[in-house]
């Protein structure tokens, strides 16, 4: 079955990886079974509910969406290249303290999202945050202490 | 309302309310870093050696017989391990509780989806080109799918009459009420389905062990119930059947019972195979095949004196269940008796019935049948208040339950009620009176209509009547190897923070710091059942055993003479695992204990329906465009008591998460049918509140501690299902003029609604006792 195959490299939350793949698998599959990172997390499949959502050189992306052949050569970071040392990324612990994350399943995209945001708009208003956070479904929250979350990690010296 | 009054001023006061350290406090979530960090394992994220996958090949029609099954060319068919119904080992039956409902079909199909054959293989790509090849011929007999067409009984589907349950509560002389009545109203209602929509779509993972031994991991709410189904579908021995829940993404109830179906088709491919299978749905296999909030219709007839006081309902609630029984009649039970609400009813009749339809089975979707009725009575009071002539504020006030009351089911409230102090503040909060009289101005001229609508409601905490003492709940409290202490119980953790809140009730009933305190991971092999993790039991109920068992274990540390009554928290730490060196396990277990004075008589649907409830008032505040005609909610407040906070964020995350479901069930999410098979199963078209749409929800707590709840607690999570709906449309209601009264309002629903010529819906004005009345 290795017909068709090809390898692709890319650095994923900092490290050199390459994977023997089908062109067209997609991103996520790739993420979560031969690499193992499996806090991308298949909500919908279609780009709905970006609870698959990674950064790819830099830009928030659903990775269900993204063919793993687009990968090649790009930089990656997922939800596990976020926290430093046990030590959580001031988003995840503006999330824990502000209970911004329920059942969790939709967190790792989530959060991914507010990183998006917070990067390109350290100072979002809460209209801005909406927006921002509207390819990214949750079922739980209510989306209000999301928010919190959100406006908390954005406060001047916390570092998005 | 003195006493009302009073435990408000108490709580406000700090009254004689107990002071505590950990509960009431927000301290992080349990499991909170881990979800966080991407390190949470969910059933998709688990691998075993040698684990192979399975699917399920389904009905394409609602109703027949299944005459063949053909395996299409070009699949190597040997590659696959095959399930019928005729490799079942013990009873084909998803076992709940009428036990109609087979795990395989076997002959016959009553609702599309129904699953009819399973099949495994390593390959994922591999299975699902195999699953599309697997052709069923059918011959197709006819199908019923609403509840006009059940009722009919033109055609039966369903046992002799097409009825899963009934249920008739009576109270006073209803007969006698009508000839005193000033007004009598009527109103007609319908809900539509609702998905529960958790993000994570359900999955398990089936071992089966050489020795006759099954353990299946999985995502669900309600392990001991999947052990019940599949010890009655394997056969095998109870204690051979393990059942470990993991991670669980979401749930709302659409995990309570489907889960068991899904472990079902693992555990017969893991035998068959004799290797770890996992099924994971996919979204639209979720949401096509699985259960939805039942579809619903309620009829009101409504006395009402001259100075507005409510002197009888004859109410008829009646439910879509779907084709099998699952768990249509409890759902029936709680819609019925929630369906005379908050109010104080002299005469009162609800007759209740829940239908088989040819559509997937209908299930538990949190609030459990008393969204469906609330909606309704609620929808009917502001229709009534607006007949006779008084605002809707004032009509609920000469009307709300006091203490002492009795509810529909006769059942006295000796608790206090502050529903009148709920209502005041709730107004006061939204700004309501000032608001009605500046819209009112505003909707002369502007295209944007805006409107300001509430709901007064109650939510009863537990399971209903005699329930709690059927499951007869078990928790356990230990001291841990590691060190601290570990709470046991079969409550699950689904993101509403039962490990976090059964924790802190230890930490604090022990003098422990809440660090010191875990929940054990749930199995049923460990685990004692302390039932399913439903009916906003958990915190009530399973807490107050928690703070029971705790103590035990304290008084055998005591005992032993190993801790002095007067020890801190080292202490006690330090005589835990002196303890254990000494004589292995410490560990303590507690059983249920009704509180006093509660007596259910099942045949009369009569006595105390519920130990407590939570009473709340929502006021919702909505622009509707009458050019797009769209819904917008400007403001929302959702006021409620729920006895003794215990943590306050994850509680207003319950009530928030809540009200934006029934934002959902208001204004977005619509199941569209044909031929029983919802055919917008994606999350593209069936759509749910995204962070753009949810308005800023304000959340307040008014805390009457319950006796017997752990710290005056009592149940929270499905009350903020209940209130959003009606209090939406009734300031829809109140912009356009236009009695909506259906959920959910969709924009085209409200363009048909304000082009076709306004109606209001029929009712019997009985004028000539109007103007008696109204001397």
């Amino acid at each position: 079955m290795s017909a068709g195959r090809c390898e692709v490299s890319f650095t994923v939350n900092g490290e050199a990886r390459t994977v023997s793949v089908y062109p067209m698998e997609r991103l996520l599959d790739v993420l979560r079974n031969p690499l193992g990172l499996t806090g991308a997390k298949e909500g919908c499949g279609e780009g709905e509910c970006g609870s698959c959502s990674v950064l790819l050189n830099g830009q928030l992306v659903n990775s269900c969406l993204v063919p793993v052949l687009q990968a090649q050569g790009a930089t990656l970071c997922t939800i596990e290249g976020l926290a430093a040392d046990d030590r959580l990324h001031p988003i995840q612990q503006a999330f824990l303290q502000c209970g911004g994350a329920q059942c969790g399943i939709c967190t790792p995209g989530m959060v991914m999202a507010a990183v998006y945001l917070l990067r390109r708009n350290p100072t979002p208003t809460l209209q801005q945050i909406r927006e921002g956070l509207g390819g990214n479904l949750c079922r739980c929250t209510g989306y209000t202490r999301i928010f919190n979350a959100v406006m908390e990690a954005a406060q001047p010296g916390s570092e998005p | 309302m003195p006493q009302a009054r009073e435990a408000v001023e108490n709580r406000r006061k700090g009254g004689s309310q107990l002071q505590t350290r950990v509960v009431g406090t927000s301290v992080p979530r349990k499991e909170g870093p881990a979800k966080l960090t991407g390190q949470a394992r969910y059933i998709d994220d688990l691998s075993f050696p040698g684990m192979i996958f399975g699917a399920t090949v389904r009905s394409s029609i609602a109703r027949g017989a299944i005459e063949e099954i053909k395996f299409g060319e070009g699949i190597p068919w040997h590659e696959f391990t095959i399930v019928t119904a005729k490799d079942i080992p013990g009873r084909n039956v998803v076992s709940l509780i009428v036990d109609d409902q087979p795990c395989l079909a076997d002959g016959a199909v009553n609702h599309p989806e129904e699953p009819i054959l399973l099949l495994a293989h390593p390959d994922r790509h591999a299975l699902a080109r195999a699953v599309a090849a697997v052709n069923i011929c059918y011959r197709p007999a006819p199908s019923l799918h609403t509840i006009e067409e059940s009722e009919r009984r033109e055609l039966i589907v369903w046992g002799k009459d097409n009825i899963f349950k009934s249920f008739l509560i009576e109270k006073g002389d209803v007969d006698q009420a009508w000839k005193d009545a000033a007004w009598i109203v009527e109103g007609e209602y319908s809900t539509g389905a609702q998905e529960q929509l958790y993000i994570e779509p359900n999955g398990v993972i089936a071992q089966a062990g050489d020795t006759g031994s099954l353990t299946v991991w999985g995502s669900m709410q309600c392990p001991f119930y999947m052990h019940k189904a599949l010890v009655a579908l394997t056969g095998l021995p109870a204690e051979n059947v393990r059942v470990i829940q993991v991670e669980t993404g979401g749930a709302f109830g659409g995990k309570e019972e489907y889960p068991s179906m899904i472990a079902g088709h693992a555990a017969l491919l893991a035998m068959k195979s004799k290797r770890p299978v996992k099924i994971i749905y996919d979204r639209m296999e979720d949401m096509a095949a699985t259960t939805k909030r039942h579809p619903s219709r309620t009829r009101h007839r409504t006395a009402v004196s001259a100075d507005g006081t409510l002197l009888a309902a004859e109410i008829e609630f009646v439910t879509d269940g779907g084709a099998y029984a699952t768990l249509s009649s409890t759902v029936l039970s709680r819609g019925t008796i929630h369906a005379g609400g908050p109010y104080y009813w002299p005469n009162i009749r609800v007759r209740s019935k829940a239908y088989a339809t040819n559509t997937p089975p209908h299930g538990a979707f949190r609030g459990f049948g008393a969204p469906q009725s609330l909606f309704a009575l609620e929808r009917h009071m502001d229709h009534v208040a607006n007949t006779i002539g008084l605002p809707p504020d004032e009509f609920r006030r000469r009307n709300l339950l006091r203490q002492g009351m009795t509810t529909a089911t006769d059942q006295v409230i000796h608790d206090p009620i502050v529903m009148h102090h709920l209502l005041d503040r709730a107004l006061e909060l939204s700004g309501y009176h000032d608001k009605v009289a500046r819209f009112t101005e505003h909707n002369r001229t502007s295209k944007q209509k805006k409107g300001i609508g509430m709901a007064a409601f109650l939510h009863g905490a537990g399971f209903t009547g005699s329930g709690e003492r059927y499951l007869n709940a078990v928790v356990g409290v230990e001291a841990a190897a590691a060190g601290g202490l570990r709470v046991l119980v079969s409550s699950t953790e689904f993101g509403q923070g039962t490990n976090t809140i059964l924790s802190q009730i230890a930490a604090e009933t022990l003098g422990l710091e809440y660090d010191d305190v875990s929940v054990a991971p749930v199995d049923t092999s460990i685990s004692p059942n302390s039932g399913p993790t439903v009916a906003s039991r958990t915190a009530m109920i399973i807490g107050k055993i928690v703070q029971t068992a705790a103590l035990k274990l304290r008084q055998t540390l005591l005992d032993s003479g190993l801790l002095e009554p007067s020890a801190g928290r080292e202490e006690f730490l330090a005589a835990c695992q002196t303890y254990r060196q000494r004589f292995g396990e410490l560990q303590a277990f507690s059983r249920y204990e009704a509180a006093p004075n509660i007596f259910w008589n099942d045949e009369q649907y009569r006595g105390e329906a519920y130990p407590a409830y939570a009473w709340a008032v929502y006021v919702a505040e909505v622009t509707v465009d009458i050019t797009t005609y769209s819904v917008t909610i400007d403001d929302f407040v959702a006021l409620q008591e729920i006895g003794k906070v215990l943590h306050p964020i994850l509680a207003a995350g319950q009530i928030e998460g809540g009200v934006a479901q029934g934002i959902g069930y208001a204004l977005y999410e619509k199941v569209v049918w044909k031929d029983g098979r919802m055919i917008n199963n994606q999350m593209t078209n069936y759509i749910m509140p995204t962070a753009e749409d949810i308005p800023p929800i304000r959340v307040f707590f008014e805390e009457v501690p319950y006796q017997y709840g752990p710290y005056g607690a009592k149940g929270i999570g499905e009350l903020p299902m209940d209130g959003p709906a009606p209090a939406i449309v009734n300031a829809v209601v109140q912009a356009t003029g236009i009695d909506f009264n259906s959920i959910p309002l969709l924009p085209e629903d409200i363009f048909r609604g304000l082009t076709s010529k306004p109606e209001r819906q029929p009712e019997s004005l009985l004028s000539a006792l109007a103007a008696e009345g109204s001397q």
